[in-house]
């Protein structure tokens, strides 16, 4: 299928193996990406914080330039734009006169959003437009022995209602059936639907990594090998800034944390390096043993995980 | 009648003993309440469970609970919708082994258990309630007749009036959680109460008391529990994000926790590179990279930068320099939509929905209250064309612009 592409800033920044690693993963799920490469961050909820209309705008944009392409929906691999796009549009599309002035700001440029875009994090294409059979019938290389534990962030589960949640659609609960149609083991640990802590990094940096380092430290409680994230910004705070973390909580953490296109890329055979994993700060190759990892595994040449330290 | 597992939590810190779980199976319909099964058991079955309660209508806010996880009131949860709660958001997969669908009942969270389901509330959220003087200061010298109010002021309000004090939302606030001296969801939305009442004679003060507070509008991580925890529909989370624009746009106070810093840092940022430029955004948040603020934050960022570079998540290249730039239309709606002399907001609880909005990405469903007329019983039209702030004439201070929300004007 081909869908235009929102990668977010900073899966092009800071963490460039996460839009590196979807590159890699797309085609292997016959995933075209139409990238929107002239399309303006989406706020992550603090320009509208700032001024509401200048966020609808520029995500009204975004939405009118993923409308141009034939895609047949907008996709984004980060928590935090789908949370803040969706929230723009379920503005935009609930009131006509709001969505009029907002794409008169657009006018000069030629462009109109037309109300009933459909956006979707990849973790949610992956379960209702690919659906877990076919990602199955993709596996190369389940994940067998692997302990991961699911982070969702805040973003992609909250509010419930705007984000379409409910009993037919727990998309809620797809992080937990990917990772079992890739072949690995869910681990439940009390941060699952907790927050990272990234929104106050700058404010108050004490809370912000004791909510890292809390959750990192359940899951290690809870003895996963890994966590995997659908948002950048959580990766920031949960790898990046893990060291930090580890003070202020005082305990060792060594957490890796994936990217959810890396965890479906190892799984789909693509190696970690491939997969950028060499650029995480917790060095996913520091606890995982990937010797064992061969293409087309069975069983027991499935990935496996083993704790070295 | 459909069966339901209802486990209760026990705890009396007094015994000594450790909190424990009971378990009952109640038959009633489903669209009977939570609290009606708690109170069948404590009628029938153990006069020991310890809930509070009163109005049975969602009125009172005395029987906040929380639900297979979720809090809310025991009294307007159905049986049936609480069942399908999830341990963590929003449903919850049916248990193996158990013949009725399970219903774990247990105290809010984030504050001391007195008995069972009965929790401290004014350890806690009263506390925070009074940090933020919940009253109206008036306007000097007091007028002789009654304050005229602007409509649109009131019905910019009426979203945090709504709030019953059940606590549900600082039972769930993450931020409170590993910070437990922050104001906090239910403090904050009453705050915002008064800053948006032209009739209180404090803006300014409460804001800048609240952006310099460590623990204040700035401390909240953006998390949404609390939106979805209350039961009235009172969005705190948007209530603080709004003092934070009170804060920042309209008094530009320049608060010590470098929230009015981060937020401008963040939006120049924005209209400078188009996309965001992580690698600047950190010093800029503390006042730009030669501010003396900036100098031991990011010399403390030194070693995480390092190892970054090291592991080629940043390049130098991304680090210092801007290899893009944005197009000159994101510039231009900067310009366009910050020129403008008042903002323009669209508060979906006052307007309602025009229609029920169709699936997005997001996929709103049934939550749409079709072109529903507002608390005021009339229908709010928002967002067209330029509007100077209603409130203008009548008191500067009463915002540059807020009004410019809710506001629509009066027909
Ligand atoms: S949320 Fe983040 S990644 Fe998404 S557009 Fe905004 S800054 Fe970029
Ligand atoms: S967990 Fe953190 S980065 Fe992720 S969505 Fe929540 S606030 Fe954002
Ligand atoms: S959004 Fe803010 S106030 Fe609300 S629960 Fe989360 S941290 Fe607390
Ligand atoms: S804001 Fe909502 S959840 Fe919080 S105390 Fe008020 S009514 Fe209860
Ligand atoms: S009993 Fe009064 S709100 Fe539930």
């Amino acid at each position: 299928m081909r869908v235009a592409y929102w990668p977010g800033c900073v899966s092009r920044g800071f963490t460039p193996e996460l839009h590196g690693s979807m590159a890699k993963v797309a085609p292997l799920l016959d995933i075209e990406l139409i990238e929107l490469d002239r399309a303006a961050c989406c706020g992550a909820g603090v320009i509208a914080e700032h001024n509401q209309e200048l966020a609808d705008t520029l995500n009204a944009r975004t939405f009118a330039l993923a409308q141009r392409t034939d895609g047949e929906l907008m996709m984004n691999i980060c928590s935090t734009c789908q949370g803040a796009q969706s929230e723009c549009q379920e503005r935009l599309d609930a009131n006509t006169e709001y969505r009029e002035r907002v794409n008169q700001n657009l006018a000069d440029e030629g462009l109109r959003y037309e109300k009933g875009l459909t956006n979707k994090n990849f973790l949610w294409l992956l379960v209702e437009e690919i659906g877990l059979e076919a990602l199955r019938a993709r596996v190369k290389r389940p994940l067998s022995n692997l302990r991961v534990g699911p982070f969702y962030g805040c973003y992609i589960v909250r509010p419930v209602d705007r984000l379409g949640i409910d009993s037919e659609r727990p998309r809620d609960r797809y992080l937990h059936w990917v990772i079992e149609a890739l072949g690995g083991t869910v681990i439940d640990y009390a941060g699952v639907y907790k927050c990272c802590g990234f929104p106050i990094i700058t404010m108050n940096k004490q809370a912000s990594l004791a909510q890292a380092g809390r959750h990192l430290g359940d899951a290690l409680d809870a003895q996963a090998d890994c966590l995997v994230v659908p948002c950048p910004l959580c990766h920031l705070n949960l790898d990046m800034q893990q060291p930090g973390a580890a003070k202020v909580v005082g305990r060792d953490l060594g957490m890796p944390v994936l990217h959810l296109p890396q965890l479906v890329g190892l799984a789909l055979g693509l190696s970690p390096k491939e997969l950028g994993m060499t650029k995480h700060i917790v060095k996913p190759t520091s606890v995982i043993d990937w010797s064992t990892a061969v293409v087309a595994g069975t069983d027991d040449t499935a990935v496996g995980a083993r704790r070295v330290a | 009648m459909p069966a339901y597992t209802l486990r209760i939590r026990r705890f009396d810190p007094q015994s000594g003993e450790a909190p424990h779980w009971d378990e009952h199976t109640v038959e009633m319909p489903e669209t009977q309440s939570v609290l009606d099964a708690i109170l069948k058991v404590r009628d029938e079955v153990d006069g020991s469970v310890g809930i509070r309660c009163s109005c049975q209508q969602a009125i009172c806010g005395s029987c906040g609970v929380r639900m297979n996880g979720k809090p809310g009131l025991a009294c307007n949860t159905h049986l049936g919708e609480a069942a399908e709660r999830g341990h963590g958001v929003g449903w919850n997969p049916p248990e193996e082994g158990q013949v009725a669908p399970v219903i774990a009942v247990e105290p809010m969270g984030n504050m001391p258990v007195i008995r069972d389901l009965i929790v401290d509330m004014d350890a806690v959220h009263w506390k925070k309630i009074r940090r933020v003087t919940p009253w109206l200061v008036n306007q000097q010298p007091v007028p002789e007749r009654e304050y005229i109010v602007p409509h649109e002021n009131m019905v910019d309000v009426t979203q945090t009036m709504a709030c019953i004090q059940c606590g549900a939302c600082v039972s769930d606030c993450l931020a409170m959680e590993v910070d437990p001296l922050f104001v906090g969801p239910a403090a904050l939305a009453k705050a915002y109460r008064f800053v948006g009442d032209p009739r209180d004679a404090q803006h300014r003060e409460r804001l800048q008391d609240l952006a310099e507070d460590e623990h204040g509008i700035y401390d909240c991580t953006h998390c949404f529990n609390c939106i979805d925890a209350c039961p009235k529909g009172v969005d705190p989370m948007s209530q603080i994000m709004r003092l934070r624009r009170r804060a920042g746009s309209d008094y530009e106070i320049e608060d010590r926790n470098n929230g009015y810093r981060h937020e401008h840092a963040f939006v120049n940022n924005i209209r400078r590179n188009g996309l965001l430029h992580e690698a600047d955004l950190l010093p800029d948040s503390y006042g730009g990279k030669f501010n003396p603020r900036a100098v031991p934050e990011l010399i403390g960022a030194l070693p995480t930068a390092m190892t970054a570079l090291r592991r080629g998540k940043m390049t130098p290249k991304t680090a210092l320099g801007h290899p893009h730039k944005a197009p000159a239309e994101v510039k231009r709606i900067f310009e366009k939509v910050e020129g403008r002399s008042g903002r323009v907001e669209l508060n979906l609880y006052v307007t309602g929905y025009e229609d029920e909005p169709e699936a997005t990405g997001g996929g709103q469903r049934e939550t749409a209250t079709a072109a529903e007329p507002n608390a005021q019983g009339r229908p709010e039209s928002v967002g067209a064309g330029e509007r100077q702030p209603a409130a203008e004439s009548l008191d500067a201070d009463a915002v540059a612009s807020e009004t410019g929300t809710t506001e629509g004007e009066t027909r």
